[in-house]
């Protein structure tokens, strides 16, 4: 085995993945602003490009080119850390997600080197098959409280300290339900892995066996990325921007790419988990996982456009005493329903 | 693998007395955090898969949540002053403590006997492998767990009434 | 297996530079002015009132006390599903038995209005 030869091929594949889902990201910006623009009668970003469509390219050499402010009461080293670490929680959950079935053939020949295509699962479109894909991305998700919670108290403002308090109550309560929701998927799967998890979905989606799960799910996920309705901490009139007040620049520019980085992954995951991940009839793979996160990438902002905001206290409120219970129904429901109606 | 092991311990020892010697409270709970990565790598190269991930999601995901809140919520912005002399039996005692108990494990680690171990199976430390042994050999420990659970949910909610009231 | 997770580790150091990198960049080329004014805390244009780093309600912190137990109940329900077809009705009743012992914890938490925001 050549592992240098290896590890360079896997740096460009993981690239090519890398850049596509940071378009994606930026390119999710202007469709939301061009929906929502549309939901209320007008026409979105239009001046830059046709159809705005080069919109992205210009916020992002605005941002860097702005002023790089860090208030004199922060501290310094966190009030940094902080944007790296969201973006950092926004981009790692990508790792384990299967966008494809296979993308490279078994052995490929560089240089007269012939290379093992199948270690660490480079012929496949996915960056890394772990048998432990699904914790792996709650480990991940649990790490974003911290880019909340960093960030709001290092900022030294009220409005970023109270917006980080609220935020990271709301993660850490819509976590559990996030958790507990997919476990009717894994008791049909039977792995953690999400490659398996797909393969095991080739004749069925898990949607059909798991109605109640996918929308708990679905829910929860609205609330880990706090988007409306549960996006207390842009509730401007209370909180100005929560704990992202006092950001200014490409920090506030990662800060944003977390937040909408979130939503694709929430998107693909659920696509992974319930609706049959790259599996469909005569499109390629890639084309069906693209397409069905992307249906669900226009449903986020589709409801942004239609729902008002939780009150704090309802969103507590629902968490814990609609949201867990329900999500503990529903596994002792599919457990009696496996054992009981075997098809 | 040697080298990776013996980096991946470092990390977790200078993280380990950077958590004691910090001063600001916030940056001790961030080397915490490191400390628990490494160790959870550490895991992961002795092919406890399941384990490492778990390290994170139960130490960093939520107890050092709880930890940065409650840092948070005393908001220690100064360390208090002539600490250094206030708590000087407190320091005595604890240096005693922890050089006993490094003396202790350093002798145990000296004198023991490393049995000669049976080669891996190939699915060890998977998540299907602690399953099994967890809901049928460790069945008791494991119900014995929610009981334990109920407690602390129960101990909690006195907790905080006490400190409203 | 390890090599399984080689790929994790390089994404992690591309995904750790390219948010560094962006930090950086408009560290560097962002102009930096300040003012009396503009250095203080931002209070919708009010002159802040006292620190920011003041206490708050203990309600968050009873909340992550919650999240705590009830996560680590999400815990053992992974393994738990991963094997659930190989313990049949004997894996459901021991797992029953768990959910309700904790269900009544949330019960009680409920009963008591520690879940209850003023």
């Amino acid at each position: 085995m050549n592992l240098p030869l290896l590890i360079g091929v896997m740096v460009v594949k993981i690239l090519v993945v890398f850049v596509v889902f940071l378009t994606t990201i930026a390119y999710v910006v202007l469709m939301e602003r061009k929906v929502l623009g549309f939901i209320q009668f007008r026409y979105g970003p239009n001046r830059v490009g046709p159809w705005g469509l080069l919109q992205p390219l210009a916020d992002a050499l605005k941002l860097i080119f702005k002023e790089d402010f860090t208030p004199p009461g922060a501290n310094r080293f966190l009030f940094v850390l902080a944007p790296v670490i969201v973006g950092l929680t926004a981009f790692l959950p990508l790792a384990v997600i299967p966008f494809a079935d296979k993308i490279l053939p078994d052995t490929l020949t560089i240089y007269g080197q012939k290379l093992d295509l199948t270690v660490a699962s480079l012929n496949r479109g996915v960056i890394a098959d772990v048998n432990i894909g699904l914790l792996y991305i709650f480990a991940v998700a649990s790490m974003a409280v911290y880019g909340a919670v960093i960030g709001g108290w290092s900022s030294n403002n009220k409005y970023s300290l109270l917006g980080a308090l609220r935020l990271s109550a709301q993660m850490i309560s819509y976590e559990l339900a996030l958790g507990l929701s997919v476990i009717g998927v894994l008791m049909i799967a039977g792995t953690l892995s999400l490659v398996k998890i797909v393969e095991a979905q080739q004749h069925m989606w898990f949607i059909v066996y798991q109605p109640l799960g996918f929308i708990l799910f679905l829910t929860a996920a609205f609330a880990e990325c706090a988007r409306t309705p549960f996006d207390l901490i842009e509730c401007e009139n209370e909180l100005v921007a929560g704990y992202q007040t006092e950001y200014s620049s490409m920090k506030w520019g990662l800060l944003m790419m977390g937040e909408y980085g979130h939503v694709v992954i929430a998107s693909a995951l659920t696509t992974t988990l319930f609706l049959g991940g790259w599996q469909g009839p005569f499109l390629p793979p890639v084309v069906w996982f693209l397409l069905k996160t992307f249906i669900l990438i226009f449903f986020f902002i589709w409801v942004r456009g239609t729902f008002p905001r939780f009150r704090f206290d309802q969103l507590m409120y629902f968490g814990w005493k609609v949201l867990l219970p329900l999500s503990l129904v529903n596994i002792l429901l599919t457990g009696i329903i496996m054992l009981y109606m075997p098809r | 693998m040697q080298i990776i092991f013996f980096l991946l311990a470092a990390t977790a020892l200078i993280s380990g007395i950077m958590v004691v010697i910090q001063v600001n409270p916030v940056r001790s709970a961030l080397f915490l955090v490191l400390n628990f990565f490494a160790l959870a790598a550490i895991y992961l190269l002795a092919n406890a898969q399941f384990i490492a991930a778990i390290q994170i999601i139960v130490y960093a995901g939520a107890i050092m949540v709880l930890f940065l809140f409650v840092i948070m919520l005393l908001n220690l912005r100064q360390p208090e002053e002539g600490g250094a002399h206030r708590h000087l039996g407190q320091k005595i005692f604890g240096s005693s403590l922890a050089t006993a108990v490094i003396a202790l494990v350093i002798y145990k680690v000296f004198r023991m006997i490393v049995p000669p171990g049976k080669p891996l199976t190939p699915d060890f430390g998977s998540t299907e492998m602690v399953a099994k042994s967890l809901f049928t050999d460790y069945l008791l420990p494991f119900e014995m767990t929610s009981i334990l659970l109920l407690v602390a949910v129960v101990g909690a909610v006195i907790l905080a009434r006490s400190k409203v009231e | 297996m390890l090599i399984d997770y080689l790929p994790i580790l390089v994404y992690f150091v591309i995904a750790l530079g390219v948010a560094v990198g962006m930090v950086a960049l408009s560290e560097a080329v962002g102009k930096k002015t300040h003012s009396t004014v503009k250095d203080l805390p931002y209070e919708c244009g009010m002159v802040p009132v006292g620190d920011a780093r003041s206490r708050y309600s203990v309600k968050f912190f009873v909340i992550a006390m919650f999240f705590l137990v009830f996560d680590i109940e999400a815990i053992f329900l992974y393994p738990w599903a991963v094997v659930f077809k190989q313990l049949g009705l004997f894996g459901l009743i021991e797992m029953a038995i768990f959910i309700i012992v904790l269900a009544v914890g949330l019960a009680y938490v409920w009963g008591k209005g520690a879940l209850q925001w003023e």
